[in-house]
C-alpha cells in the first residue's frame, strides 16, 4: 500500500522529539503503520507514533520491539504515563465501527520497509485518503496533571461526572497511573456497585473516591469479609454506611486490624459494648487514624489535668473529639478555663465542649463578660452563665442574651483588648 | 471566568485589620490570604468549554459508503473545576509595620499592586500612636508580665506628679533626637518655624523616637500611657516602660502594648477577626483607596514641610490632641 507522503511529516512536525530520534528512522519505521491505520481509525496513528517512540528509548519507557508488549513497560518516576493498553480500549468504545488490527509483524520487518519508494510531501493525495488522515497531536507519553487524557479517556470522563477530584488524585502519581490503567467497565463498575449496596449515595461517592481511590486496588471479596465483620461486631448496615463515608479509608483497613483497634478502643476506655460501638459511629476516623495520640490523651486527661476515669469517660461519650485533638492545645485551653476562669473540675466534666472550641474565642467572651461584671459561672449563684451557652452560641445570641449588650459594643471592646 | 477574574482584578490595594493579642503577624497574614482565596474561589465557575472536533462519518443521504468529515461541537472537560483544582491557589500580600506576637493593634496590610505604596508609606516615615499599660512594683526578664521574674519593689511613693514630670523628660530628651535626626539646620527661619511649631521628624533610618508621651489614667499599681512614636518596635516600648520603673526609683513591667494608629490608619478602619473576608476587604480598601492617595502623595512631594502626619495636629509637652479625622 503506497504510502502517502504527507502523513509523516505531519506527525513528525506535531511532536516535540527528543534527540534520539532521527529523521531517517523515523521515515522508514512510519511509513508501514501510517497509511494501513487510518482507515477508520481515528486514534491508532498516535499510538504507533508513541509506540514507536517508546522502541526508541524514550526515557521512562524499556524498548521493545513489537508494540503489543511495551505497554506494559511503563514505568512511573515522577510522572504519569500514558497507558496505551488502557486508553486503546476506551478509544476502541468511541469508534463504533469495526477495526482491522493490522499484522504489525509482517509489516515492521526491516526488509519490507527497504523496498518501498521514499515519500514527497508534495505528492498529490485523494480526497478520500485526505478525509482519513488524522493529524491530532499524540498524547504526551509522560505528564504531570491528567488534564492531558481526560478527554480521551472514558474512564476519566466518567470519574470526573461522578464528582471524583482528579486534580487532587493527580498529586499522588501512582494513584494517577491507577486510574489510567482501569477499565470502567471490568474494574471501577463492580467496587461503585459494591459501595451503592453498602448504603453510599451517588452524590457522595465522588468526594469518597476522591480520598479512597486506592479502593479500587482492593479485592471485592476482601471488601465483603470486612462489611461482614463489622455486621457480627452488631453495627447495622446504616451505621456501616455512616462510618464509611465519614472514614474512607475504613474498608481499606484487614480484619485483623479492625479487630485490633476495637479491642484497644474497648480495653483503654472501659466502655461497655454499646457506648463504644456509638462512639466508633461518631468518630469513625478513631479506626483510621494512629493510636498513638489516643494514648498520650487519656495519660494527659488523667495525670496533667487530673480527671477521674468516669469523667474521662463521660466527656468522651458526650465529645469525642477530644480523644485526638492537640495536647498542647488541650493543656492551654484547661489551664485558661480553670486558673482564669476559676472552673472547677466538675463543672468543666459537665460541659466538654470547650475542649473543642477556640482557645480565642473562650478568652475574648470571658473577658468582655468580666468587663461587664457578667462572669458569673457559679451554678449556685444568680446569674448564672453556664459554659456550653459560653461557646457554642454564635456571636449575636451571645451578644443579646448573654452579655446583654449589642454586637457593636462587643466589637469596640474587641478593639481594646 | 468574567466575575471572578474581575474579583481578582479589583484586588489591589491597602487595608487594615486589627491583630488580637496572641496572634503572630505571620499567622493573621495567611489567614487573611487564605480567606480571599476562599472568596475568590466561591464564585461563579466558568461555563463548561466546547471543543470542535472533525468526525469521520457517512454523507447524509447517500447510499454510498462515501466518508466526510462533520464539524461538531462536543463538550470538553479539560478545565472542568474538577480537573485543574481550584481557579486561584495563591495571593501576594505584603505587611506593614510588623507587631510582635503580644502586641495588638492596627496592622496594614497590602494585596496586589498595592504592595508598592507599602513602600511609600515606609519612605514616609508617618508616626503611630500606642496605648502602653503598665504595672508599678515587679521587674522581669523580658520586660513583660508573664517572664521570668527579677526584682519586686515597693511603689508607694510614686505620684502621678512624679511620673508626669519623668515623661516630660523623656519627651524633651526625645525632642532634641528628633531635631538632630532630621538634618535640618535650625538657623534658617523655616527650620525655626516649623520648629516652633513642632513639625520636625527625621525622613530617614533612626533609633526609636518619642513624639510625645503622656499619662492617660494612674491608679497604683497600673497606669496607662499613650505614646506617640516612630522607628520603634514593641520590645523598645516595653523596655521604655521598664526605664521609666526605674527613674520612679521602683520598677515596672508592661502589661499590654497596643497600636491605635498607624500612619493614616485608625482603629476606625481595622478589621476585626469575622470581618476578615473578601467582601469586607474590598469594601476596606476600597473606603482606604482616597485617603492613601492624598496623604501618600502629600509625605511625598519633595520641598515640603514634613509634618507629624496623623489627625492630630502638633504635640505640645502638657498633651496630645487625638482628633478623629484631618
Amino acid at each position: 500500500m503506497a504510502l502517502s507522503a504527507q502523513q509523516i511529516p505531519r506527525w513528525f512536525n506535531s511532536v516535540k522529539l527528543s534527540s534520539l530520534i532521527t529523521a531517517t528512522q523515523l521515515g522508514k519505521h512510519f511509513q508501514r503503520p501510517g497509511r494501513t491505520l487510518s482507515h477508520g481509525f481515528s486514534a491508532q496513528p498516535q499510538m504507533s507514533s508513541d509506540n514507536c517512540f517508546l522502541r526508541w528509548g524514550f526515557k521512562t519507557y524499556r524498548t521493545s520491539s513489537l508494540w503489543n508488549s511495551s505497554q506494559s513497560t511503563n514505568s512511573s518516576r515522577q510522572e504519569i504515563s500514558s497507558a496505551q493498553s488502557a486508553l486503546l480500549p476506551s478509544i476502541n468504545e468511541q469508534t463504533q465501527k469495526t477495526q482491522r488490527i493490522p499484522s504489525f509483524d509482517s509489516e515492521l520487518s526491516l526488509e519490507a520497509l527497504d523496498d518501498l519508494p521514499p515519500l514527497s510531501p508534495l505528492q498529490p493525495v485523494s480526497e478520500e485518503e485526505a478525509i482519513q488522515i488524522i493529524a491530532n497531536p499524540p498524547l504526551p507519553p509522560d505528564t504531570f496533571t491528567l488534564r492531558d487524557y481526560v478527554d480521551h479517556s472514558e474512564t476519566l470522563q466518567k470519574l470526573v461526572l461522578l464528582g471524583v477530584d482528579l486534580s487532587k488524585i493527580e498529586k499522588h502519581p501512582d494513584a494517577a497511573n491507577l486510574l489510567l490503567r482501569l477499565n470502567f467497565e471490568k474494574d471501577i463498575k463492580q467496587i461503585l456497585m459494591f459501595l451503592k449496596d453498602l448504603g453510599l449515595e451517588d452524590n457522595q461517592l465522588g468526594t469518597y473516591l476522591t480520598k479512597n481511590y486506592a479502593i479500587f486496588s482492593e479485592d471485592l471479596e476482601n471488601l465483603k469479609t470486612r462489611v461482614a465483620y463489622l455486621q457480627s461486631k452488631n453495627f447495622s448496615k446504616a451505621h456501616i454506611a455512616q462510618m464509611v463515608r465519614n472514614a474512607p479509608f475504613l474498608l481499606s483497613f484487614s480484619v485483623e486490624r479492625l479487630d485490633n483497634r476495637l479491642g484497644f478502643f474497648q480495653k483503654e476506655l472501659e466502655l461497655s459494648m454499646k457506648k463504644t460501638r456509638d462512639l466508633i459511629i461518631r468518630l469513625p476516623r478513631l479506626l483510621t487514624g494512629s493510636l498513638e495520640p489516643v494514648k498520650e490523651n487519656m495519660k494527659v486527661y488523667h495525670l496533667e489535668l487530673g480527671f477521674k476515669h468516669n469523667e474521662i469517660q463521660h466527656m468522651i461519650t458526650r465529645v469525642p473529639k477530644m480523644l485526638t485533638a492537640n495536647k498542647r492545645k488541650l493543656t492551654e485551653t484547661f489551664d485558661y478555663v480553670h486558673n482564669v476562669m476559676s472552673i472547677p473540675h466538675h463543672l468543666i466534666v459537665r460541659f466538654p465542649q470547650v475542649f473543642n472550641t477556640r482557645l480565642f474565642k473562650i478568652k475574648e467572651r470571658h473577658l468582655f463578660l468580666t468587663y461587664l461584671g457578667r462572669a458569673q459561672y457559679d451554678p449556685t449563684k444568680l446569674n448564672y452563665i453556664s459554659l456550653d451557652k459560653l461557646v457554642s452560641v454564635p456571636d449575636e445570641i451571645f451578644c443579646e442574651e448573654i452579655a446583654k449588650a449589642s454586637v457593636q459594643d462587643f466589637e469596640k471592646f474587641l478593639k481594646t483588648l | 471566568m468574567g466575575s471572578r477574574r474581575l474579583a481578582l482584578a479589583q484586588l489591589h490595594g491597602l487595608f487594615a485589620v486589627y491583630k488580637p493579642p496572641g496572634m503572630k503577624w505571620k499567622h493573621l497574614r495567611d489567614t487573611v490570604e487564605l480567606q480571599l482565596l476562599k472568596g475568590l474561589n466561591a464564585g461563579q465557575p466558568p461555563a463548561p468549554e466546547q471543543r470542535v472536533r472533525f468526525l469521520l462519518g457517512p454523507v447524509e443521504g447517500s447510499e454510498e459508503k462515501a466518508l466526510t468529515l462533520t464539524a461538531t461541537s462536543v463538550p470538553a472537560l479539560t478545565n472542568h473545576p474538577l480537573v485543574c483544582g481550584p481557579a486561584f491557589t495563591s495571593l501576594k500580600i505584603g505587611v506593614g509595620h510588623r507587631l510582635d506576637a503580644q502586641a495588638s493593634g492596627v496592622l496594614v496590610l497590602a494585596v496586589g499592586h498595592g504592595r508598592s505604596l507599602l513602600t511609600d508609606m515606609y519612605n514616609a516615615h508617618l508616626t503611630k500612636d500606642y496605648m502602653v499599660r503598665g504595672l508599678l512594683g515587679k521587674a522581669t526578664d523580658d520586660f513583660c508580665e508573664d517572664g521570668r521574674l527579677v526584682e519586686k519593689s515597693t511603689y508607694d511613693h510614686v505620684t502621678r506628679e512624679k511620673l508626669d514630670r519623668i515623661l516630660a523628660l523623656i519627651q524633651g530628651s526625645h525632642q532634641k533626637a528628633l531635631v538632630m535626626y532630621s538634618n535640618l539646620d535650625l538657623q534658617t527661619q523655616e527650620a525655626y518655624d516649623m520648629a516652633v511649631r513642632g513639625l520636625i521628624r527625621p525622613m530617614n533610618k533612626s533609633p526609636m523616637l518619642i513624639i510625645g508621651i503622656r499619662c492617660l489614667h494612674f491608679a497604683p499599681p497600673e497606669f496607662l500611657l499613650e505614646v506617640r512614636c516612630m522607628h520603634e518596635t514593641q520590645k523598645q516600648l516595653r523596655k521604655l516602660v521598664h526605664e521609666i520603673g526605674l527613674e520612679l526609683k521602683t520598677t515596672a513591667v508592661c502589661s499590654q502594648v497596643r497600636r491605635t494608629r498607624d500612619g493614616f490608619f485608625t482603629l476606625d478602619d481595622a478589621l476585626l477577626r469575622t470581618r476578615w473576608d473578601l467582601h469586607s476587604i474590598q469594601d476596606a480598601i476600597q473606603a482606604a483607596a482616597p485617603r492613601v492617595a492624598v496623604e501618600l502623595e502629600k509625605s511625598l512631594r519633595p520641598g515640603c514641610s514634613p509634618t507629624l502626619a496623623g489627625p492630630g495636629g502638633p504635640s505640645s509637652a502638657s498633651g496630645l490632641e487625638n482628633d478623629a479625622g484631618h
